[in-house]
C-alpha cells in the first residue's frame, strides 16, 4: 500500500513538475530561448501571490486574477525591453542575459522579503483529503494535478487550433519567412513569453500554497521543469506532462526507499532517460 | 507617364562585409510583368529579399505606391502588399497544406484570394488539404508557396525561381497558371534561369552581373547575343544560358 501512495503522490507531483515545464518548453519552442531565470520567475509568482493575499485579503488561489496578468504583462515587457535584442545566431548572449536576470530577482526578492521560508495559508484545503481505496489523497496536489491537465490541454488546443498557435509554430519553423507573412515576430516573441509566465504564475502560486519558499529556491524548481520537458520530449506538451509525472514519481518511490533519495532518484531517472532515449520519451514528429 | 508601382534608388545589399547589389535602379509600372536574369549569384534573390525587406534597406532606397519603404521591416511591407514566393519555396513544416495557406492571408488584405480561389487556381491542393506541407511533391509545394503569396492579396508578387528542380510538365502547368495571377491586374518581378520562360512571360527584363545591372530592355525583342554578353561580361558564341533562347 505504500508503494501505491508513493505512486499517486508521485504522479500528483507531476502535475506541479508539468506546469513548471510548460513555460519552458514553450519558449524554447517558439524561440529556442532557453531561459535560466525560470524557476526564480516561478518564486517570484509566489512571492506576488503572497503579498497579493496580504493586501487584498483573499484567498491565495484567488490571488491568481492578480498574478497571472501582471506576470503575463512583465513576460512582455521583458520579451520587447531586453529579451529581443539578445536572439540571433549566437545562442550564449540570451542564456547570459537569463542567467542575470535570474540573479536580479533573487537579489530582488530577498531585499524585499529577507530569506525567511514563507508560505500562503489555504485553510482548509491544506489539509483536506480523499480517502480513495485505502488510499489517502490530498485535495490540494490532487487540484494541482488536474489544473496541469487543463494547463496543458488548453496550450496544446491553442498550440493546434487558433490563429496565435499557427504564428508560433511559424515563426517556430522559419522566422524569416514568418516575417513575410506580415507576422512581426517581435510582437509573437512578447506573447509567447506573455503565455510563458502566465503559466509560469499558476505554476508559482501552486508551488506557494504547497510547500516553503525563500528567495533562493528558483535554481531547484528550474531543474526539475528542464528535466521534465527532456524527459517528455522536446516540443511535445502532452510529452512535458509525461515527463513531469516521471520525474514526480520517480521522487516519491526514492523517497519511498529511502528518504534522502528523493532529488537522486529524480535526477538519475533522468539520466537514465537521456542515456536510453536521448530526444525524451516522446519527440515530436515532424514531416 | 504614370508614377511606377515600385522604383528602387540606387539599392545596395550587404552579407556582412560583402557587398551583393551595387546601386541597382529598377522601375516596375502598375500590372507590369517584369523578368530579373542573370548568372548563378548575380544578386537576383538578393534583389527580391531587399524589396520585400528580408535584407536590409535603407530609407530612399525602395519607394512602393509613392511610399518609402527602404527602411521598413519585412511585415510592414507585407502589409503594404508585397509578397515573395522564396526561393527553395520555404513552407511551414508543422503547418498543413491549408495552414500554410490560411498564414499567408494574416496580414488581413481584402480582395479576390482566398481558400475557394487558391483551391480553384491548384485543385490539387484541395485534396491534399490537411497534409503537412513538406509531405507534398516539389511541384505541390510550390503551388502552395504561390498560392500563399497569393492569399495576402498582393498588389505586387516577386517568383523567385519557381521552376527549380522541378520536371519540366510540372513546370508547364505551373506557368499556365501564371496568366490567372498577373490578369488580376497584380504587377510580377519574375526571376528565372530559364531565360526564354522569364522572357516569354515579361514585358521587360533586367539582366543583372555581379550586383549591377548589365542590361535591360524589351523582352519581346531582346537580342541573343547581348544577353549572353551581359550574362557573362563577354562575348561567348555559344554560350548564352543553357542554348534556351
Ligand atoms: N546568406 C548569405 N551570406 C553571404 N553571402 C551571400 C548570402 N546569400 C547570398 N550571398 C552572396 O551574394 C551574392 C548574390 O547572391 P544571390 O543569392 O542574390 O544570387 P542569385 O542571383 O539569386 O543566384 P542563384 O541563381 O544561384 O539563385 C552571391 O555572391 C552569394 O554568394
Ligand atoms: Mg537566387
Amino acid at each position: 500500500m505504500n508503494w501505491i501512495n508513493a505512486l499517486v503522490q508521485g504522479v500528483l507531483l507531476g502535475g506541479l513538475y508539468a506546469l513548471f515545464a510548460a513555460g519552458l518548453s514553450l519558449i524554447f519552442g517558439v524561440m529556442r530561448l532557453v531561459n535560466i531565470a525560470h524557476g526564480d520567475l516561478i518564486v517570484l509568482a509566489a512571492y506576488m501571490g503572497l503579498s497579493t493575499t496580504i493586501m487584498l485579503g483573499i484567498h491565495p488561489l484567488l490571488a491568481c486574477v492578480v498574478v497571472i496578468p501582471l506576470m503575463a504583462l512583465f513576460g512582455y515587457v521583458l520579451q520587447r525591453g531586453i529579451l529581443n535584442q539578445t536572439l540571433g545566431d549566437d545562442i550564449l548572449p540570451p542564456l547570459l542575459v537569463t542567467f542575470g536576470l535570474s540573479v536580479i530577482i533573487q537579489n530582488a526578492l530577498l531585499e524585499a522579503y529577507s530569506a525567511d521560508p514563507q508560505k500562503m495559508n489555504v485553510g482548509i484545503l491544506e489539509t483536506a483529503s480523499l480517502s480513495v481505496g485505502g488510499l489517502s489523497i490530498g485535495v490540494l496536489p490532487l487540484l494541482t494535478f488536474i489544473v496541469a491537465v487543463f494547463v496543458i490541454g488548453g496550450l496544446h488546443w491553442m498550440f493546434y487550433h487558433t490563429g496565435l498557435g499557427r504564428a508560433f509554430r511559424a515563426v517556430s519553423d522559419n522566422q524569416e519567412i514568418a516575417q513575410l507573412m506580415g507576422l512581426n515576430k517581435r510582437h509573437v516573441f512578447g506573447l509567447a513569453m506573455a503565455l510563458s509566465l502566465a503559466v509560469t504564475a499558476i505554476a508559482g502560486l501552486l508551488l506557494g500554497v504547497r510547500t516553503n519558499f525563500d528567495p533562493s529556491i528558483g535554481g531547484a524548481r528550474l531543474i526539475f521543469g528542464f528535466e521534465a520537458v527532456i524527459i517528455g520530449g522536446l516540443g511535445n506538451l502532452w510529452g512535458t506532462l509525461v515527463g513531469g509525472i516521471v520525474l514526480g514519481v520517480a521522487q516519491t518511490i526514492g523517497a519511498q526507499i529511502n528518504p534522502g533519495w528523493q532529488l537522486l532518484a529524480g535526477h538519475l531517472t533522468f539520466l537514465l532517460v537521456l542515456a536510453v532515449r536521448p530526444r525524451g520519451l516522446f519527440p515530436r514528429m515532424t514531416g | 507617364m504614370p508614377e511606377p508601382i515600385l522604383r528602387t534608388n540606387n539599392l545596395t545589399a550587404w552579407y556582412g562585409d560583402f557587398q551583393a547589389l551595387f546601386g541597382l535602379d529598377l522601375e516596375l509600372s502598375d500590372g507590369e510583368v517584369i523578368a530579373i536574369i542573370g548568372a548563378n549569384g548575380a544578386g537576383k534573390s538578393t534583389l527580391l529579399r531587399s524589396i520585400a525587406g528580408l535584407n536590409q534597406s535603407n530609407s530612399n532606397q525602395i519607394w512602393f505606391r509613392g511610399n518609402d519603404i527602404g527602411a521598413l521591416r519585412a511585415d510592414q511591407i507585407a502589409q503594404q502588399g508585397i509578397a515573395l514566393v522564396p526561393e527553395g519555396r520555404q513552407l511551414f513544416a508543422s503547418l498543413s497544406v491549408e495552414e500554410n495557406l490560411i498564414i499567408g492571408a494574416r496580414s488581413g488584405r481584402p480582395g479576390k484570394w482566398q481558400l475557394s480561389s487558391v483551391y480553384k487556381l491548384f485543385p490539387v491542393l484541395e485534396e491534399r488539404r490537411h497534409v503537412p506541407a513538406t509531405e507534398l511533391s516539389g511541384g505541390q509545394q510550390q503551388m502552395v508557396a504561390i498560392g500563399r503569396a497569393l492569399m495576402s492579396n498582393p498588389e505586387l508578387i516577386l517568383f523567385d525561381e519557381i521552376s527549380l528542380g522541378l520536371a519540366p510538365i510540372i513546370i508547364k502547368s505551373i506557368y499556365e497558371a501564371l496568366p490567372g495571377i498577373v490578369d488580376q491586374g497584380i504587377s510580377a518581378i519574375i526571376v528565372e534561369q530559364d531565360i526564354s520562360k522569364a522572357l516569354s512571360v515579361s514585358s521587360r527584363f533586367y539582366c543583372l552581373q555581379e550586383g549591377k545591372v548589365a542590361l535591360q530592355g524589351e523582352s519581346r525583342t531582346a537580342e541573343r547575343e547581348d544577353i549572353s554578353r551581359a550574362y557573362f561580361g563577354v562575348v561567348q558564341d555559344e554560350a548564352c544560358h543553357e542554348g534556351q533562347i
